[in-house]
């Protein structure tokens, strides 16, 4: 996925966008992710220069949600689902083998940069498992061979 | 005349390639020259059937599925436009036994309509409750929900028209309508298929509900795993909002109401209503002593309903039928219908929705089939993450509040999760120590420490150290979460903890090993 090289002008007219909104942080952090991949700190400072709250205060909002990013992912994520519906149709097994086939843990980048893998908590598609979420998109009845050709598809 | 095909766009048909389908279908009537419309609807929930095409025949829709991209160019041979024989064909969608067994009211359009046209919407019923509801003062609405027996389905069963009545009650010149669509549960997804299936029943329960209340504004808190969601319903506000059913006048009444849709931020226990109403007011999703209660000050400190998807989308076929309509269905203090939902390793699963007093093994075994794995079923964890296991012994429980908190399990959100034999209790009961100390808000020492405590005695007892002693050891630090924890993420966990020692011992024993080495 392509984002925006840090731009602090740029960063300020998001905030600037959104700042109107009833409860307007988490609205700003996800636009500001959304934009750079990431929310580093130039733009949790100019966030709590709007919002006229701490640092502190911003810092400790940014840290409580999984979901943003102090340092930008790799090109790709892969977003394996970890909870218990999968669990039940072999998605630690699973979770194993794009491990092992990443030569990574849970929360890294491979060297290249090409792939973060990440545990996610249910997308819903407890039926349909095991599931996941790759760059975005909802995959579901994933298994270890299409698992690697998705792995090799992304490699390429 | 086009033939008319039906296919979902719901995120759980797209995960196993309805799109792909869909274009297959495109491509190869354009080859062949036939005049076709396809018809993106929400899902039906019979997820082992998608991806599934429906086609327009003079007898009815008729289903074919699962169906892969590679099956397309056989399906038109075999007369897929017509309704024609072929191995995937299942018939009349109402007469499978799946659909067939239910009581839809709830998700009686989802999986028919086009989620996103607003005459779909009101040809199939759409707008009746609120047409009925603008005819009534403030207090009949609230009485006509409190006397339909309703009680909220985000987990903790309390009777909706008695929130209601708080709020309209309460005092101020500003007043909210939260709805909880943080559906964190795994084995849930019946608030992501109305999102994503039927939106505006969605959106009109919540029209209703500020009418019921002097309230003027709804946030829709909707966690950031259903993307799909999130848009869909986020246009369907948008279209609501042009026809005039939102905004100043909503539909020309001289209510005002208007929504907006807030995007979690992966944060399972801002499911809770406190820390919801945290996050939507851009602070961490850490939860709040009661009282108050969010009915007195709730949002940004002004009167607020908070409700789950379910509970919202329930009211209008509450409104359109009349109280005692609803009420008629289920049993005991439990009224009207669940959408409950088939998860985990099971054969037939998806969305079935019932009224209540329906065994759990009536819809395990019957209903969907036993596993997908084919293996005998050994465990069944009701309620999410939160809920207990149940072995085989208890299911002749009835879906009931009151009859699963009797049994020690609860209801939950309904979702019903299924494990073969293969599966390690006490991998599942660490598993739930071990999402406690990930999700804790860090409010309560029990839950924050505790539950990391729990990980690490639970790995003694895998490990055969002390295991009579570290297995008093979980139980105390159950007992402590139980009473110590201010909301249910700490207080609740036991439930799975505790039920997976007390109904599986063999998995906790020193013996486990030569339990594992023998599959
Ligand atoms: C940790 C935790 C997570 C919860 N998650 C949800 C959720 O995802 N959706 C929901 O509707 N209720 C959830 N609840 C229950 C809510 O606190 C609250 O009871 C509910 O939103 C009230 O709506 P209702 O009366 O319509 O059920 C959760 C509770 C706890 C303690
Ligand atoms: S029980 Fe856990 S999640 Fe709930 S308030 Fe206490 S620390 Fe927070
Ligand atoms: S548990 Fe994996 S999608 Fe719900």
């Amino acid at each position: 996925m392509a984002y925006e090289a840090w731009n602090e002008a740029r960063a300020r007219e998001i905030v600037a966008a959104h700042q109107m909104q009833e409860g307007p942080a988490l609205p700003i952090l996800h636009a500001l992710q959304e934009a750079f991949g990431s929310v580093p700190d130039p733009a949790l400072r100019i966030v709590a220069e709007a919002l006229n709250i701490s640092r502190a205060e911003i810092h400790g909002i940014v840290t409580f949600y999984h979901d943003f990013r102090h340092e930008p992912a790799g090109r790709h994520v892969l977003k394996l689902c970890r909870a218990e519906a999968c669990q039940s149709v072999g998605a630690d097994r699973l979770a194993a083998h794009a491990r092992e086939r990443l030569g990574i843990g849970w929360g890294e980048t491979t060297p290249d940069g090409a792939v973060t893998l990440e545990p996610i908590f249910c997308l819903g598609l407890c039926a349909l498992g095991p599931s996941a979420l790759a760059d975005g998109q909802v995959v579901g009845r994933l298994d270890e061979k299409r698992l690697d050709a998705m792995i090799d598809g992304i490699r390429r | 005349m086009s033939a008319r095909l039906f296919i979902s766009r719901d995120s759980g048909a797209l995960a196993v390639g309805a799109e792909e389908v869909a274009q297959a279908i495109t491509a190869s009537a354009g080859r062949r020259g036939l005049d076709i419309q396809i018809v993106r609807t929400g899902s039906r929930g019979l997820y082992w059937l998608e991806p599934t095409i429906e086609v327009e025949t003079p007898e009815g829709r008729i289903a074919y599925g699962p169906v892969a991209a590679g099956d397309v160019e056989g399906l038109i041979d075999a007369d897929l436009l017509t309704g024609g024989a072929h191995a995937l064909r299942v018939g009349r969608p109402e007469q499978i036994p799946f659909l067939k067994r239910q009581t839809r009211l709830t998700f009686a359009r989802c999986g028919i309509t086009d989620p996103l046209s607003i005459e779909d919407y009101r040809a199939h019923g759409g707008f009746q409750g609120l047409e009925k509801a603008l005819r009534l003062t403030a207090p009949q609405i609230v009485d006509e929900v409190t006397q339909s027996g309703l009680r909220g389905r985000g987990g903790a069963g309390f009777p909706t028209g008695i929130k209601w009545k708080t709020v309209l009650d309460a005092v101020g010149d500003r007043k909210y309508i939260v709805c909880n669509a943080d559906e964190g549960d795994s084995g849930t997804f019946a608030d992501r298929m109305i999102l994503e299936g039927d939106p505006f029943l969605l959106i009109e329960g919540m029209i209703i509900a500020g009418i019921a209340t002097g309230a003027t504004k709804g946030f829709i808190y909707i966690r950031s795993e259903y993307p799909h969601g999130i848009a869909t319903t986020r246009d369907a506000i948008e279209i609501a909002r042009k026809a005039g059913y939102l905004g100043a006048s909503v539909h020309g009444s001289g209510h005002a109401f208007d929504l907006e849709v807030r995007a979690g931020a992966g944060a399972y226990v801002c499911g809770e209503e406190t820390s919801l109403l945290e996050s939507l007011e851009g602070k961490r999703g850490v939860v709040r002593a009661k009282p108050p209660l969010p009915a007195h000050k709730g949002l940004f400190g002004c009167p607020t309903v908070i409700n789950n998807v379910l509970s919202l989308a329930a009211v209008p076929t509450v409104m359109a039928q009349g109280a005692a309509f609803y009420k008629d269905f289920g049993v005991g203090r439990s009224r009207g219908t669940m959408p409950i939902q088939l998860a985990g390793n099971i054969k037939h699963g998806g969305l079935f929705e019932a009224a209540f007093g329906i065994t759990l093994g009536e819809l395990v075994d019957e209903i969907g089939g036993g596993t997908a794995s084919g293996r005998p079923v050994r465990a069944v964890q009701v309620g999410g993450p939160l809920g207990a296991y149940f072995p085989r012994a208890l299911f002749d429980t009835p879906f009931d509040y009151e009859a699963f908190a009797a049994r020690d399990g609860l209801i939950g959100h309904a979702g019903v999760t299924v494990f073969d034999e293969t599966v390690d209790m006490r991998v599942q009961a660490r598993f739930a120590m071990e999402f406690c100390a990930i999700e804790s808000c860090g409010k309560c020492t029990p839950c924050r420490i505790g539950s990391t405590r729990g990980v690490e005695v639970i790995d003694k007892i895998g490990r055969g150290e002390a295991v009579e002693a570290n297995l008093t050891l979980v139980k105390d630090l159950c007992n402590t979460m139980k009473f110590g924890s201010l909301c249910a993420l700490g207080g609740f966990t036991p439930y799975p903890v505790m039920s997976a020692i007390n109904h599986f011992p063999e998995d906790f024993g020193p013996n486990e090993s030569g339990r594992q080495a023998a599959e």
